[in-house]
């Protein structure tokens, strides 16, 4: 029985992927905790950003919406979408997170509508929101998605926001700004990157007590495996205690 | 320049700017006093079948007062701009008020999950949508305020979000990059809460100002609700936080915690309880109409205006508790 929940983990680990001095494109919940988490811990530097327009507040406690006023606390600006998304679009945003309901091989992302008839969804979900726009324009697209076949699937029902699109260079030729595509999966099990080639999703990094077939089995399409898998280290004692009593006390997005 | 590719979604509004322009030319530009009741502006500037923006983001300065009182007067058949509306969305669903929708991020209530009602209107099948983005969208009132028919951009290209778009893929004659343009967006009528406002329409906000610069000047009517009037004097010792000039606006209307139950920058936080109160009943209605019936007209259709609204939900105490949470004071979380 390990002593940190799922949440935790993933947290925990694109928190690490922050480094001190970057930018990065936020939404509420698990993304914001993970960037609030890197500011607190090893990159007092890293610049926050809203799509709304709050730009690197000190952020005094987990928001609720992308545009509520923690997201200007203590900021060095509050501008508006277009602000923001065009410091995107000249490229001075690094990173950014991203989720959805449905994930596929090359990264793609739909928070769209669930079913096979766009006129008649299945279920219809929010839509694109900022997460289009982000994905287009930050250099490097992360996502924070629990591992299930329910996610990962062969075929999104709906493509709202571009990972590699079909795979090798198809992303290119759209006009998309170039060398911008998702960098890295993290989920409960594994951290994953694209093969640098085909752009089809692969296994780098193990959470600690996952296997290979673990991941797969619990994927919806083949993964590939890098040359040689590292195992991913479990949250720190130093990296819980400031999530949970500074980050998320009430346990808002940690109770999850 | 050649269209590449195009989007199979309906254009709501007409894109010409030079129909535009002879709208605006016959806006007034005299310094006349706009001030009037939310009922008033509503009635006189809100039409059925016209197309309708609100200004804010998520539940962060929405005109909560006015999507009301839209709903009260029973307006219809309107068209509406999703860029990221949530409870005010809600309550427009409530009154059914619009039957085409732009959607950049529609349903949802962010962190807080998804409204019932919301979705089960937007499955009805008694909404047209066209698709867009965040900030798609922003381009797109970015566009009309500039007074131009279009503006080009990066996003959305090799997606789904391109194709149920009315957006087009051109190549560009100067480097031949492909770039989506963006269809201006004219909207009928706007409904802004700002901060403050003196009696001819000259606005303020504070904390992110979202789209509301370009909304306001797209727009062919604009609404402002105010926390509060300040004088012009005010405004002239100011003129850098002038967000919004009175030449935009058609009506001023002063409404103390007019973005309530949402977030008002500076000002009061969300009332997290109620909202979750409204997401509670919506479920229920799903099953049992009668309660979610109830509940609107005693929260909506039975009050008299914003007051009797926020009387029901708590009063001065309750926007007490809420400054103080948003100021952090107190120890309020």
């Amino acid at each position: 029985m390990s002593d940190y929940n799922m949440m935790e983990m993933m947290i925990c680990a694109a928190s690490r992927e922050l480094e001190d001095g970057s930018t990065v494109g936020v939404g509420t919940g698990a993304p914001c905790a993970a960037a609030m988490l890197a500011q607190k811990l090893h990159s007092p530097n890293l610049i926050i950003i809203f799509e709304a327009g709050g730009s690197s507040p000190l952020i005094p406690e987990m928001p609720i919406s992308v545009g509520d006023s923690r997201t200007t606390w203590k900021a060095i600006s509050a501008s508006g979408m277009c602000e923001v998304m065009e410091m995107g679009c000249r490229g001075q945003i690094d990173y950014t997170f991203l989720g959805g309901a449905e994930i596929d091989m090359y990264g793609n992302l739909n928070s769209t509508m669930i079913g096979t008839d766009y006129y008649k969804p299945k279920v219809r979900l929010p839509g694109s929101g900022g997460a289009n726009d982000f994905a287009s324009f930050c250099w490097r697209m992360m996502v924070m998605t629990p591992q299930t076949t329910k996610r990962f699937v062969e075929k999104v029902s709906y493509c709202t926001t571009p990972g590699w699109l079909s795979g090798g260079d198809s992303r290119a030729k759209t006009g998309l700004p170039k060398g911008v595509g998702p960098y890295k999966i993290l989920t409960n099990m594994a951290i994953l990157d694209f093969e640098p080639e085909s752009k089809r999703m692969r296994v780098i990094a193990l959470n600690h007590g996952y296997s290979f077939r673990d991941v797969q089995e619990n994927c919806g399409f083949e993964l590939l495996q890098a040359k040689k898998l590292t195992e991913n280290h479990p949250p720190t004692k130093e990296e819980l205690r400031i999530l949970r009593e500074e980050i998320d006390p009430f346990r808002y997005v940690i109770g999850r | 320049m050649d269209v590449i590719e195009q989007g199979v979604g309906e254009l709501f509004m007409d894109p010409d700017a030079d129909k535009a322009r002879a709208a605006f030319r016959q806006k007034s530009r005299k310094w006349e006093n706009k001030v009037m009741s939310v009922k008033e502006a509503v009635e006189r500037f809100v039409h059925d079948g016209e197309y309708l923006a609100f200004g804010g983001f998520g539940c962060n300065r929405i005109p909560a007062a006015a999507a009301h009182e839209i709903v009260r007067q029973g307006k219809k058949n309107m068209g509406f701009a999703g860029n990221t509306s949530t409870i005010d969305f809600e309550i427009l669903c409530a009154g059914e008020v619009f039957n085409r929708c732009d959607v950049a991020y529609v349903i949802a209530l962010e962190a807080r999950g998804l409204s019932p009602m919301a979705r089960r209107y937007m499955e009805s099948g008694k909404v047209k949508i066209c698709e867009w983005t965040n900030y798609s969208l922003a381009v797109r009132f970015k566009a009309a305020s500039a007074g131009v028919s279009f503006y080009p951009a990066r996003d959305m290209m090799g997606t789904d979000s391109f194709k149920y778009s009315a957006a087009k893929m051109i190549e560009c004659p100067f480097t031949g990059t492909n770039y989506v343009l963006l269809p201006a967006l004219y909207p009928d009528v706007a409904v802004i809460h700002v901060h403050e406002a003196d009696i001819y329409g000259n606005s303020r906000i504070r904390g992110i100002t979202m789209s509301d610069y370009d909304i306001a000047r797209a727009s062919k009517r604009v609404i402002i609700t105010c926390e509060r009037l300040i004088s012009t004097d005010e405004i002239r010792n100011k003129p850098n936080e002038t967000i919004i000039p009175f030449w935009c606006v058609d009506a001023v209307c002063e409404v103390p915690y007019g973005s309530y139950p949402g977030n008002m920058a500076g000002e009061y936080y969300s009332d997290e309880l109620h909202i979750k109160e409204w997401l509670r009943v919506e479920k229920e209605g799903g099953k049992d109409p009668e309660v979610l019936k109830k509940f609107l007209d005693e929260q909506i259709f039975s009050c008299e205006d914003h007051f009797e609204y926020i009387q029901k939900n708590g009063g001065m105490a309750k926007m007490q508790a809420l400054r103080q949470k948003e100021l952090l004071l107190n120890g309020a979380k």
